[in-house]
């Protein structure tokens, strides 16, 4: 079970760079082909001063960072369940800008008689200013012992 | 991009995705794209050891797609909020259906807002994720100036 202690409480905020090469792998993945995503003269000739993020992309950098796994909570990846993923949006980001995760444990809980726990997670993405960028939501399900589960 | 009908009404569906094929290397390519390893979209051995019977795909790779679809009709700049639930696992050779469905236009400060249904369903399978995204609205036409007034004849 996972300390219920980490509802309030999270692993340290973290600061990385969207990469612009990132960004284009990620893009040629999911077939994106708006030039806007892809060529950064078409990102600006829109109004953007680099290549924006897609809608879903900062989850990836929240994920890949070791403080974004949740193993501090002793949480085991193979056991993992994506049950629910949220963006609210203040402002697009861009290639090259260094934003900062900050992740907060905002509840934890059981169903099926503790076969399996919730971790809701909430973090707020800020810019180099302070200034709001995104709000993720994620709820994971880990199970515990179960074998045939609902989830991604 | 292509643009949203100015006329936009409840009920209007974006233009479909064409169809997804989930391949075990598209889900070696978008772990790598995303930064998610976990081994159940990688190693069958390991999606075995957890009951299944093979690898699945990301969650976060049917959420993409969605994205996808979303930003070739909708600025990027003009999604206030995107959610989605996953309620069953994508296993890997499924194709996928992305919608999305405008269900609601509602006022947003000055302007508009517009509510929009989101879905990916297996091809003869189960819907796999729900959702929905909130989108800014482009300021609707002007009404047309009556020529009888005083204003429009100057």
């Amino acid at each position: 079970m996972i300390d219920p202690s980490w509802v309030g409480a999270g692993p340290k905020p973290f600061t990385v760079e969207v990469e612009a090469g990132r960004l284009r792998l990620f893009n040629q993945v999911l077939g994106v082909r708006e030039a806007v995503f892809t060529d950064p003269a078409a990102a600006r000739a829109a109004g953007h001063p680099d290549l924006p993020v897609p809608p879903t992309f900062l989850f990836g950098l929240e994920l890949e960072h070791p403080s974004g796994q949740l193993a501090e909570l002793g949480i085991d990846l193979g056991q993992v369940l994506h049950v629910e993923q949220g963006f609210v949006y203040h402002r697009t980001a861009h290639a090259g800008e260094r934003l900062t995760f900050a992740p907060v444990v905002t509840d934890i809980y059981t169903r099926q008689g503790g076969a399996l726990e919730f971790v809701v997670r909430d973090t707020a993405v800020t810019g180099a200013g302070g200034e709001p960028v995104a709000d993720l939501h994620q709820v994971i399900a880990v199970r515990h012992g179960v074998r045939d589960e609902e989830g991604a | 991009m292509t643009v949203l009908p100015a006329d936009l009404d409840v009920g209007f569906e974006l233009p479909e995705l064409s169809e997804q094929h989930i391949t075990r290397t598209l889900l070696v390519r978008f772990a790598g794209a995303s930064g998610d390893h976990n081994p159940i979209h990688l190693d069958p051995g390991a999606a075995r050891s957890v009951g299944l019977d093979d690898v699945i795909a990301h969650g976060m790779l049917s959420m993409g797609l969605l994205g996808r679809l979303l930003t070739a009709w909708v600025p990027v700049g003009d999604l206030l909020s995107f959610r989605v639930r996953f309620s069953a696992p994508t296993p890997v050779h499924a194709r996928l259906r992305c919608t999305a469905r405008v269900r609601a236009i509602e006022p947003h400060g000055a302007g508009r807002r517009a509510r929009l249904s989101l879905a990916v369903r297996i091809v003869d399978g189960p819907l796999t994720v729900r959702g929905e995204a909130l989108i800014r609205l482009p300021e609707p036409p002007p009404a047309p100036v009556r020529a009888d007034r005083e204003g429009a004849r100057a």
